[in-house]
């Protein structure tokens, strides 16, 4: 009882502004002066939902696999790089301002030369989801292992540990609530990146499918996707947090990262 | 929470004798002078500078000295993390760096006990550190945390620790490492002045069940008499050794009955006199 009332403090709230949200936003589409191809109200939203359900359905799981396969790939790689830029300083020395400079390329404008590059199927679609979220899984993961205490460190060596123990027993695990706060920015932005990989080209995928409904006047049905996409970049991070919360359960009690 | 803190009889984990003698030892830091235009010759500053001292195997040192004197190089020095410029350390009479980092266990200041491991676990590190398994390095601490009044805390989080506690389970991770000599950097100094007191009383029993050559650097005089069979007092940067006091006074030392010792306030205001010289 008590964690259903818990519960409903900590969420009733949003749900009375999403409410009052939607509420206004029925309110505006239903004015007169409002174009229904301009703006599609809640209740034509949901009827879209009813019609398109199977299609809606299907994209999103092309776009879903779109951003596991291209966050898993960043994960992998991120977190590799950060590891080889932390064993090896030259490395680090030159490639952190290259990936700091690799961020301010516009990943729009990338991504269809990277259609050009590895065609009109899943490969574009991966390399921008990547691309978006390696940059914060790299420079969090690498932050982590970098910010064990000198003290600690000296220690691990007087105790006589080898270099690798001192990165499996300390470093390692210290580096883990950082590359959580990374993963969690990078499931957010990893829906971003998909979208704009199937508008560059794609002949699937709810980004396709909102591109397409926009040009055919579909109004409704764009909202719906829109919809379907925010779900699909909020359960991430949830989903991120909820890993986070099991595998750095001392970063609870502790407060701050160690 | 503090207040059962006997360390009851059993046999010690190990001991072989082992002196550390420090030989005209000079110790300098570079310090990176502000890059301003004109004035900026790298500065060096003398952490230590000709110091002798000779701590015979099985004695308990304390270095005493105001803060900034060269006490924590000195015992980076006697743990091999760092080299002397002149002069020599020896550990056992070896003065290879290796050598002296595998002969010593170095407690630094905060107990720096790692947050996702809980106490057990804490003090395995040192024996996994050496390339016990973790599930046999947990087996051989735990005995101790009986011995050393922290039963049916081995799987606390440190977290659920107190200041005190954890300060003891970073101890038993400096016992566990085997090594023959202790080196305690000011190991209460965190610790409120009660807890400090009654840590005082367990450690003098903990290392007399667990007899190690021991230097300990404090800046509380009163800390050195209690544990130490000698004193140590220590000069302003640069670093010398001013005075050594022998602390002749019998064991178990009991803070409040030494207060009223004439013997012990003689020995505080040689060492206070030494200190402010």
């Amino acid at each position: 009882m008590s964690r259903l009332a818990a519960f409903a403090r900590r969420w009733g709230p949003v749900a009375l502004l999403l409410a009052l949200a939607v509420a206004a936003w029925q309110g505006v589409a239903s004015l007169a002066t409002v174009d229904d191809l301009t703006l599609a109200s809640p209740t034509e939203v949901a009827q879209a939902f009813e019609d398109d359900w199977s299609l809606l359905i299907d994209n999103f799981a092309v776009t879903l696999v779109e951003v596991l396969l291209g966050l898993a790939i960043a994960i992998v790689a991120g977190a590799g790089a950060a590891f080889l830029m932390h064993l090896w300083r030259p490395l680090r020395e030159a490639a952190y301002p290259l990936l700091v400079a690799s961020q301010a390329i516009p990943v729009v404008v990338l991504a269809p030369i990277f259609v050009l590059a590895f065609d009109y199927g899943i490969g574009p679609k991966l390399a921008i989801v990547a691309l978006i979220c390696f940059f914060p899984v790299t420079v969090n993961v690498l932050d982590g292992l970098r910010s064990v205490e000198p003290d600690l460190l000296k220690l691990m060596r007087s105790l006589g540990a080898s270099r690798l123990a001192t990165l499996r027993k300390v470093e390692f695990p210290a580096s883990l609530p950082y590359f959580f706060s990374g993963l969690k920015i990078a499931a957010s932005v990893s829906v971003i990146g998909a979208v704009f990989g199937e508008w560059a080209g794609a002949d699937e995928g709810l980004g396709r499918l909102v591109l397409l409904g926009n040009n055919q006047l579909q109004t409704p049905r764009v909202y719906a996707g829109i919809v379907l996409l925010t779900v699909m970049a909020v359960a991430l991070f949830a989903l991120a947090a909820l890993l986070e919360r099991v595998a750095v359960p001392w970063n609870r009690t502790e407060g701050t990262p160690p | 929470m503090e207040a059962k803190l006997e360390v009851p009889a059993q046999e010690p984990l190990s001991l072989k004798a082992a002196g550390v003698t420090f030989s005209d030892v000079t110790r300098r830091f570079d310090v990176r002078a502000r890059r301003r235009r004109g004035a900026d010759a790298p500065a060096k500053v003398v952490a230590i500078e000709s110091l002798d001292l000779d701590v015979r195997a099985g004695e308990i040192l304390a270095v005493v000295g105001p803060s900034g004197c060269g006490k924590s190089t000195l015992l980076e020095l006697a743990a091999g993390l760092q080299d002397p410029d002149a002069g020599s350390v020896a550990v056992a009479g070896e003065q290879h760096t290796a050598t002296r980092r595998e002969a010593c266990a170095y407690m630094p200041q905060r107990d720096l006990l790692l947050p996702w491991r809980d106490a057990a676990g804490n003090a395995a590190l040192a024996l996994e550190c050496q390339g016990v398994r973790p599930a046999q390095a947990r087996r051989r601490a735990l005995p101790l945390f009986e011995r050393f009044g922290l039963d049916r805390f081995e799987r606390a989080q440190p977290a659920e620790l107190s200041g005190g506690m954890r300060q003891r389970v970073a101890f038993m991770r400096t016992l566990l490492s085997g090594r023959d000599v202790l080196l305690l950097d000011e190991p209460f100094a965190a610790l409120d002045s009660l807890t400090r007191g009654s840590m005082q009383e367990w450690l003098a029993g903990a290392l007399a069940q667990e007899p190690r050559t021991t230097i300990l650097v404090t800046h509380d005089v009163e800390e050195a008499l209690v544990l130490a069979d000698r004193v140590a007092v220590m000069s302003q940067r640069p670093g010398r050794i001013v005075a050594e006091l022998e602390v002749a006074l019998e064991r178990p030392r009991v803070r409040r009955e030494l207060v009223d010792d004439p013997v012990f306030t003689g020995l505080a205001r040689r060492a206070l006199e030494a200190l402010e010289a």
